[in-house]
């Protein structure tokens, strides 16, 4: 089961983040030493015990459908790295093949 | 003004209301306090000492004015810096978030304010609470009181560490895996888990959703207490917060009376990997609350051994999905937006730049457990051993009113001890996991110093869901069977080693 620097590459870009050869280099073997020891899990429980998502029995929750005044536009846009006419101003979501 | 630093927020409070010393006084000597002390201690990202006068100015001119006060009006508190506060920044301790103001407040927050509690400040903590030591804050680490050279815990170790070092008597956390009890542990002060959703997650920035919890720290059982009563309860705004009275803590931390109750002893909780001392006042506060009347037995949860591993499945797959948000279009960083990159390169480089070491290493565990062709093998059978470890609870709970523990193995490790090893990292959150992943209450209270490092030692107590009331009758039995044998607080002797033995 051992996690490779090419397949933690892979997981790196599935998840969106860039990492550079020497992070690769570091993180990998880490990621191995853990992933092996939280294996052990993996054994422990058999097909009769139900998995727990969570501690409560949880229910839907309902609220009213009401209209209720949002966050101002300011609000919304202050943190926003880059704005343009009122809006999120994103890069290129489409490639030039696209 | 050390009288004031010294004194509880029950003390604080009740002295405010009864016009013998203002809420102004209180913060001004808490702000001089940080100012003499924190350029070393470092438990603060953000002090506003100007926005806390102001606070406690309107509770005194309240006060005057003749207006009934809560039970803590107008004494300062420190909050962990991933609750959402308007007029300041929220980092969450990541880089990712450098600057960011908050539109709105977290249920927590906006309880505390209205209770006309005063916020002295933003406290530092593992960048997105993930870490036992503050050492992954993107800002730097903060310095264990008892010991500048140690790690305060982790992940609300500046929360921890403003309250042993006299900066506040009250502060905020959130516990996912340990973060509130792990620190209260390793710097001799006191913090409690509620039962999840017995505190509203909303606002608070989200690591792992079915573990996180926020709760109240102090240097006493009381005061932590109080600080429950007024942060806990249903919250619309969280439809995990559970619909059912709080338990009355402040009442149960006022009773502090364990006779007849039966304490479960976790028999897998102890033993190899535990440092002797750790042991040795666990022992100790065993035997103090047999002496008050308790009940000591030994109970096995043999399932507890499989906690840590299924934590670091449910958990990081749980962060891979949460920090998704974080995407460099919204709000917070944003690295390499240089016109011919798209929306996903920048979201990458982003990433990459703004997220630190731990951060990284759980998401792509994350992103790993719960691929396809590995979800069952891994999240699956984390989820299961989940079930495992709260039938184990189950059990127990049927036979004994609590169960307790040392709060994590060893006292306060040395900085940088552990930063390249993250197994003995988590190893430090061994103990409270199992309160997480089954979701009842459990707290951590000051048992002694380890006669071989002469660092604090903290006693778990684990209590039925919604039986929170227990942990703080148990947590106030000891403390004041402790504090006739002491003579004062853990704390007040760190206060005393420092001030030159004057109390």
């Amino acid at each position: 089961m051992a996690l490779t620097t090419a397949e933690v590459a892979r997981l790196a870009a599935l998840a969106r983040i860039e990492l550079s050869a020497d992070e690769l280099a570091r993180l990998a073997p880490q990621l191995d030493v853990i992933l092996d020891a939280v294996a052990q899990v993996t054994e422990v429980a058999g097909d009769d015990v139900p998995p727990m998502s969570h501690a409560l029995p949880l229910t839907n929750v309902f609220r009213a459908d009401e209209v209720r005044p949002s966050l101002p536009v300011e609000q919304v846009l202050a943190g926003a790295p880059s704005v343009e006419d009122e809006r999120f101003r994103v890069p290129r979501i489409l490639g030039e093949e696209q | 003004m050390s009288e004031l630093l010294r004194a509880g927020a029950a003390s604080l409070a009740e002295r405010i209301a009864a016009g013998e010393v203002s809420s102004r006084e209180v913060t001004q000597a808490h702000l001089d306090r940080i100012a003499a002390v924190d350029g070393e201690v470092h438990a603060f990202l953000h002090v506003d000492g100007e926005r806390a006068l102001a606070a406690a100015d309107a509770v005194d001119a309240r006060r005057a004015a003749g207006e009934e006060l809560g039970p803590l009006a107008g004494v300062p508190i420190a909050v962990k810096d991933i609750f959402c506060m308007t007029g300041a920044p929220t980092t969450a301790g990541s880089r990712i978030l450098e600057g960011w103001h908050p539109p709105y407040n977290a249920t927590v927050t906006q309880r505390v304010l209205d209770a006309g509690l005063v916020v002295l400040g933003k406290t530092n903590l593992d960048e997105f609470a993930m870490g036992s030591s503050t050492e992954n804050s993107g800002y730097g680490p903060t310095r264990n009181p008892w010991d500048h050279d140690r790690i305060p815990g982790g992940s609300g170790g500046g929360s921890s560490a403003a309250l042993a070092a006299f900066e506040a008597p009250l502060a905020l956390g959130t516990d996912t895996g340990g973060s509130i009890r792990q620190p209260a542990s390793v710097t001799g002060t006191v913090g409690v888990k509620p039962t999840y959703g017995g505190t509203s997650r909303y606002g608070v920035i989200a690591m792992a959703s079915s573990l996180d919890q926020p709760g109240p720290c102090g240097r006493t059982v009381l005061d932590t207490a109080l600080l429950h009563q007024v942060i806990a309860g249903w919250d619309p705004m969280d439809s995990t917060s559970v619909n059912a009275p709080v338990p009355d803590v402040v009442a149960a931390a006022r009773r502090a009376d364990v006779a007849g109750m039966r304490i479960g002893v976790v028999k897998e909780l102890g033993g190899e990997g535990y440092a002797p001392g750790v042991e040795l006042r666990f022992r100790e506060a065993l035997d103090a609350l047999a002496g008050l009347g308790a009940e000591i037995v030994e109970v096995s949860c043999p399932n507890f051994r499989y906690a840590l591993g299924a934590y670091y499945l449910i958990m990081p797959s749980e962060v891979s999905s949460n920090l998704a948000r974080f995407d460099a279009m919204r709000y917070g960083l944003r690295v390499g937006d240089d016109g011919t990159a798209g929306a996903e390169e920048v979201m990458a480089r982003t990433r990459g730049a703004g997220f630190g070491d731990e951060v990284k290493r759980r998401i792509i565990i994350g992103t790993y457990a719960l691929s396809s062709g590995y979800y069952d093998a891994y999240y699956g059978s984390a989820q299961k051993a989940r079930t495992l470890i709260a039938r184990d609870f189950d059990a127990a709970f049927e036979s004994v009113d609590v169960l307790v523990s040392p709060s994590t193995p060893t006292t306060a490790f040395r900085i940088g001890e552990r930063t390249d090893d993250p197994l003995a990292m988590y190893a430090a959150d061994l103990c409270t996991i199992p309160s997480n992943m089954a979701g009842n209450a459990a707290g951590s209270f000051p048992c002694g110093l380890a006669p071989e490092d002469s660092l604090p030692v903290g006693f778990q107590v684990m209590a039925p869901v919604l039986a929170d009331d227990r942990v703080y009758r148990v947590g106030a039995a000891l403390e004041g069977a402790l504090q006739s044998q002491w003579g004062g607080l853990l704390t007040d002797q760190l206060w005393s080693r420092e001030n030159g033995g004057a109390l």
